[in-house]
């Protein structure tokens, strides 16, 4: 299955991309997707020391599985205000 | 007319933030504004620093419908009739305003425990991440509430 992965302020940044699309097995997780996007973007793997997911725009646990067409967001804590 | 919930790459509009939550029935309307200062904590040394600008990314899908959250949460807790809130994105120098919330009730009580309970929750729950800018570089906030 297909995973867009969308980064966002710090992340993005490490990354030096907004998003990237990830290719998993089937009964990957929301963690497995981090996973993935660290050991494609090596320099994610600094950057993220925090994080919490939201799995089309509702957030999830590091466990949600994930399906063909998500679109998974790796959120930095929020500073909103 | 004004939405209710908004993200904008452009100054905010604090009288419109507030008639939108106007009705006949409103006693009170309580507005927070939150602006940009010149000064941030840093509690680890127990002392201020200077602030040059602060520049806000959001994940605008998102974080509209975070905000509907918010105000369906505070409509639950508190006896209010309406609740608007706008936040803004980009660059902002020391003054803008950063965040409108306008809660409207019968009575004062209900919208300034409303609005205070509003502005917290929007900074720990919604999709919204800051850089401050200061003389010795810029740094993404992480590290606090």
């Amino acid at each position: 299955m297909w995973v867009t992965i969308r980064l966002f302020a710090s992340h993005r940044e490490a990354a030096g991309r907004e998003s990237l699309i990830v290719e998993l097995a089937d009964g990957a997780t929301a963690a497995d997707a981090l996973a993935r996007a660290c050991s494609e973007a090596p320099s994610l793997a600094n950057a993220v020391t925090s994080v919490a997911y939201a799995l089309n725009r509702e957030q999830v646990s590091a466990d949600a599985p994930l399906h063909d067409g998500d679109e998974l967001a790796l959120l930095p804590p929020v500073a909103g205000g | 007319m004004t939405r209710h919930f908004a993200l904008s790459g452009e100054p905010l509009d604090e009288v419109a933030v507030r008639q939108c939550v106007d009705q006949p029935g409103a006693g009170a309307i309580v507005t927070f504004v939150g602006q940009v200062r010149n000064l941030a904590r840093d509690h680890t040394l127990a002392r201020d620093y200077q602030v040059e600008r602060l520049e806000y990314e959001a994940y605008p899908e998102m974080v509209e419908a975070t905000f509907e959250d918010i105000a369906h949460d505070v409509r639950k807790r508190f006896d209010v009739l309406d609740v608007a809130i706008h936040h803004r994105t980009g660059m902002l120098e020391i003054g803008d305003v950063s965040v409108v919330i306008a809660v409207s009730a019968a009575h004062r009580g209900p919208a300034f425990e409303a609005c205070h309970y509003a502005i917290d929750r929007l900074k720990l729950s919604a999709p919204i991440w800051k850089k401050e800018h200061t003389p010795d570089g810029a740094v993404w906030v992480e590290d606090r509430p």
